[in-house]
């Protein structure tokens, strides 16, 4: 388990260990609100990093900075740099597409394509260029989303057929097929029951083996049992980015622990 | 205490009762009115049916005898006509606006198609009719088409627009976390998703554009032979009626009966198993 020593590892770690780096981070958007108030953080490689903070504090919107999803918002303005493979990913020269094959996303609510089981995974992956038969590839995405052995004798099935918990790990298997080298998950079990929350949990710690994690999450308990490193915001603001242990268990900003004791948010 | 509550409590049972009433009255006219009218056009209609009916064309003025075959071929062919010619624009232009709400250009277009939605269909006739058929010197079935796209692009661009907007942003953002470029999503995803409901508006704009009447007296025209091509003056079924209805013959008055019926059954054969596939969805 890598998170043993990523509790021991200092906040600036060696550049090859850390995967996104942001340096003040600001995105505003077309009413002006500033969302995100200029954070600069660096998350490691092949670990599960969590945003935790009061709704409205900008964790999402800082999420969706690390893979240009904000565009999608009209008159959205970012501000300062998201570093990945020591290039800024908001550099004219780069081209989104290739950054959000690179950074993949699971969304708050499971979003499968209306299509086969099948289609959802291998539709992205074609037109990515993955020439040829889809079999295996689909095969390895949906084991290594744990959902192979429910679904593979209907894998032609609508994947509205399936159950909540079902579709949020198809969704994940579908980000798999691209390789990403980092996922982004957007409170992926806010919308499922307690079961399939337990599962995609044990996803994410069998996930970050291979990739690396940046999970935004209301439930604190959540980020807790996950997450080897926990960035608390606030308002709009990185407050505290320490390991998950130490943060959970001797914050050092006053605002984090009485958020983290349920004072307040 | 509890004496005042069961007084409340009986005001409120009558005004519910009173109110019942009130609204049982137009539902019992309203279903009065059609199931008249429709009685009406089965007992007139159901007399003209017969083989000749279906499978010959109109005789001349007088003669006894013949059916409206030149008529349902003529709906046909106009109708398809103007779906074909309807269809694509209004997916298109129905894309356009869902996709690019923003626009100015797209908030004019809008104004543009609901203002032609409300155009009078006599009107269409005649613009058609100085458009088409003056500089071609010939009544057509293609200038009906036309006409009757008139009234059916607005239609449907309003319907299927309405349709791409509920189709779910979530896919959008899938996609676009996806690195799939936007016009793959649009053409892998989003028509997809609305193909439903583009054939069902499809079906209600047939229905709709089939009992239409004044944009094709001055474009199609009429024809008492069975024809198909395109250049020519066609008949339909609003035509046939038109026609046969203000002749001073009895047999032509029972024929305007039958092509009635047979238009009524086409149309609630298309809307009410659409209507009710609309409800079940929403269910």
């Amino acid at each position: 388990m890598p998170s043993h020593d990523i509790l021991h590892m200092e906040l600036n770690f060696p550049s090859d260990h850390i995967a996104l780096s942001t340096k003040n981070l600001e995105v505003i958007y077309a009413d002006g609100a500033r969302a995100v108030k200029g954070i600069s953080l660096s998350i490691p490689k092949k670990a599960t990093t969590a945003i935790i903070g009061p709704s409205g504090c900008g964790k999402s919107t800082a999420l969706r900075a690390f893979n240009r999803m904000n565009e999608l918002i009209p008159g959205t303005v970012t501000k300062g740099e998201v570093l990945f493979h020591s290039r800024n990913i908001y550099a004219p020269s780069i081209d989104p597409v290739t950054v959000r094959t690179n950074i993949g996303m699971v969304f708050q609510k499971p979003n499968p394509f209306p299509k086969s089981i099948y289609e959802n995974i291998a539709w992205a992956a074609r037109i990515h260029g993955h020439k040829g038969n889809c079999d295996e590839l689909v095969e390895s995405c949906l084991r290594k989303a744990a959902l192979w052995d429910e679904v593979k004798d209907k894998l032609r099935r609508s994947a509205m057929s399936l159950s909540g918990g079902q579709q949020q790990r198809l969704c994940i298997a579908r980000t798999l097929a691209l390789t990403p080298e980092v996922i982004l998950m957007d409170e992926p079990t806010s919308a499922l029951d307690p079961l399939s929350t337990a599962s995609i949990e044990e996803l994410t710690s069998e996930l970050k083996k291979d990739y690396t994690i940046i999970i935004v999450t209301h439930n604190l308990q959540q980020a807790g049992r996950i997450s080897d490193m926990t960035a608390f915001m606030l308002l709009g603001d990185l407050i505290e980015y320490a390991p998950t242990k130490k943060l959970f268990v001797n914050p050092e900003d006053e605002r984090t622990e009485r958020y983290i004791t349920g004072r307040f948010g | 205490m509890s004496e005042e509550s069961s007084g409340l409590l009986r005001r409120r049972r009558r005004k519910n009762s009173l109110f019942t009433v009130l609204l049982a009255i137009p539902v019992i006219i309203v279903v009065f009115i059609l199931g008249h009218m429709l009685g009406k056009i089965f007992i007139n209609g159901v007399k003209a049916l017969n083989l000749d009916f279906f499978t010959k064309a109109q005789k001349p003025f007088g003669e006894p005898g013949g059916g409206i075959a030149n008529a349902i071929i003529g709906s046909v062919i106009v109708v398809l006509l103007a779906t074909v010619i309807s269809l694509p624009i209004a997916v298109l232009v129905a894309l356009y606006l869902a996709e690019n709400p923003e626009k100015r250009i797209a908030k004019t277009l809008l104004v543009v198609v609901n203002a032609l939605q409300g155009l009078p269909s006599i009107i269409i006739g005649i613009v058609i009719y100085s458009w088409m058929v003056v500089p071609m010197k010939s009544f057509s079935a293609l200038a009906g088409g036309v006409a009757l796209s008139f009234i059916m692009i607005p239609l449907l661009t309003t319907t299927i627009r309405e349709i791409f907007v509920l189709v779910p942003g979530s896919y959008r953002e899938a996609a676009l976390s996806l690195g799939v470029p936007r016009w793959r999503t649009t053409v892998g995803v989003i028509l997809p998703a609305a193909l439903p409901g583009i054939l069902n508006s499809t079906g209600l704009g047939i229905a709709r554009i089939a009992g239409e009447t004044a944009p094709l007296l001055f474009t199609a025209f009429g024809s008492p032979y069975i024809s198909t091509a395109l250049g020519k003056p066609i008949s339909t079924l609003p035509l046939i009626i038109y026609e046969y209805i203000k002749s001073p013959y009895d047999d032509w008055h029972q024929k305007a009966w039958g092509a009635a019926l047979l238009l009524v059954c086409f149309v609630l054969l298309i809307t009410v198993p659409m209507n009710l596939r609309k409800d079940r969805s929403k269910g």
